[in-house]
């Protein structure tokens, strides 16, 4: 569940109270240069590739693995974001409000995407972005890279590349930023 | 929120909110397939007593981007001709399971008695003089594109502001956002109660205009007055409209509005409309991604209230 979610799911005005520390900044580092190589090994180079960012937490994940590839490449890859609002499917569930716009740079047809997010969970963040990504042409084909992979999917949804598996239980929360990976849970 | 009937029912926040996620809906717009599935389902009637080309067609637009059903009641093809009452129409409406009605009238008041009568969400698309509080959005939307932030601001708003819907529901959301606003018309068209609203009134439009960052002309509605309340259109003009020689001595970077249509020869001289800093043609474009945003708030997210505070963009912290 992403931030967005969880703000307008309940309990409402809920705050994150971390119990561990599962990655600290310089795992992080290592992970994304990790993933960087898969994402280079799988697709035998950067040819055809285009990086988007899941709004919000997907954001700047997608920007430090952009940074990742032109390091080992020296080519800077296309980053774009994608907000999901309009394509969820609990849509009068509960208020899911556009965080921020929608920002693909390239025509999208016979490209291979790269989605990015931090946390993957149920999966259906995922499934709405790979609608959204229709609107704008019909990729090649679209790979899923995550940060956590926490389990609980409710879609047939996998990740491509993962930074790291971590088993929760469903009530705990997972806290990502780029220098450190946090579990533990919303206390109202 | 469940309708939108005026902005005074809007809080500072709410006003804000809107402005804040109005650039997403503005984006699905440039999309290849300008179209969401957000609305898929739902049911948008539009019923207009008064004549409209641009609002009608901007919230038709508006529903048809977030995937919504519309259904048109033009007054001239439907039972209103044949008498039906307001309320029959308005349960008639009702009984055929609409999600969201979208009402201009010529009398003030109507949409508010509407949500007595039916259960879907109530927009006003201007009733009367009183209110037409989506042109005062997409206003300010298209302020905020040309100035940024609006406080400090000084907007001047010109023309027949007695008869004005749009400079009640204007005046009212940009002071909320701390712009101060100037009102310039002959006193018989300034309302008689002008002194209770947040806006300072003058006669005199070259001097208002001299510290102007925007302005604002309303349209002359010749339909509402029937009372001779100018002696002759030439000489109103001559006073208040914006020649080509006032147009002249106003910055480049002054953006002019109008909500349309435009009387050319009247509130602003034949060639005007064709400068540069002339944004109607953006508040046209802003209409529709406004228009979404409303339908979207009122009707994508209605069973919860909107914790607006817990929308905040920072911290960045994703918490999943």
């Amino acid at each position: 569940m992403g931030e967005r979610e969880r703000s307008g799911a309940p309990p409402y005005g809920a705050s994150f109270v971390s119990r561990a520390e599962v990655m600290d900044a310089e795992q992080i580092k290592r992970a994304m240069k990790r993933m960087a190589h898969e994402i280079l090994e799988r697709n035998g180079g950067l040819d055809n590739l285009v990086i988007i960012g899941l709004q919000t937490g997907g954001v700047e994940p997608a920007l430090h693995l952009v940074e990742a590839l032109e390091a080992i490449e020296g080519t800077r890859l296309p980053l774009g974001t994608v907000d999901v609002a309009f394509h969820r499917d609990d849509i009068g569930l509960r208020p899911v409000l556009p965080e921020a716009p929608t920002e693909i740079p390239v025509d999208l047809a016979a490209k291979t995407v790269v989605l990015v997010d931090d946390v993957l969970f149920t999966g259906r963040t995922v499934r709405a972005a790979l609608d959204a990504l229709h609107d704008f042409g019909r990729p090649q084909s679209v790979q899923l890279a995550v940060m956590v992979d926490r389990g609980h999917r409710e879609l047939p949804i996998r990740a491509d590349y993962v930074g790291k598996n971590l088993p929760t239980a469903r009530t705990e929360a997972v806290a990502v930023t780029m220098h450190s990976v946090q579990i533990g849970e919303m206390v109202k | 929120m469940n309708h939108l009937l005026s902005i005074d029912e809007l809080s500072e926040a709410d006003l804000r909110e809107v402005l804040r996620i109005t650039p997403s809906f503005a984006e699905v717009a440039q999309r290849r397939i300008a179209k969401v599935p957000a609305l898929r389902g739902q049911t948008v009637a539009l019923l207009f007593y008064e004549d409209s080309t641009r609002t009608r067609l901007s919230f038709e637009v508006a529903a048809k981007r977030l995937s919504a059903d519309t259904l048109n009641v033009s007054v001239s093809t439907s039972s209103v001709n044949k008498g039906e009452s307001l309320r029959d129409t308005a349960e008639t409406i009702e009984a055929m399971g609409i999600d969201a009605v979208v009402v201009r009238h010529r009398s003030s008041g109507v949409p508010s008695q509407l949500t007595k009568w039916v259960d879907a969400a109530v927009i006003n698309a201007g009733d009367g003089w009183h209110q037409h509080p989506t042109q005062a959005l997409l206003d300010c939307f298209t302020l905020q594109q040309q100035l940024g932030d609006l406080a400090g601001s000084h907007i001047v708003m010109v023309g027949d502001i007695k008869h004005s819907r749009v400079a009640r529901s204007d005046v009212t959301a940009l002071t909320m956002l701390g712009a101060e606003v100037t009102l310039v018309a002959p006193p018989t068209l300034l309302p008689p109660a002008v002194h209770t609203w947040t806006a300072r009134t003058s006669h005199d439009l070259d001097q208002t205009l001299a510290s102007a960052d925007a302005v604002y002309l309303l349209r002359m509605q010749s339909e509402r007055q029937n009372e001779a309340l100018i002696p002759d259109l030439r000489e109103y003009t001559t006073l208040y409209g914006l020649t080509a020689e006032r147009a002249a001595r106003l910055d480049a970077k002054v953006p002019i509005l109008h909500p349309g249509p435009m009387n050319r020869g009247v509130e602003i001289a034949a060639d005007v409309p064709n400068l540069d800093q002339v944004v109607v043609v953006d508040q046209v474009r802003n209409g529709v991604a406004v228009r979404m945003a409303v339908l979207f708030l009122l009707l994508g997210s209605s069973t919860v209230d909107l914790p607006v505070e817990s929308h905040s963009p920072e911290p960045r912290v994703a918490i999943s």
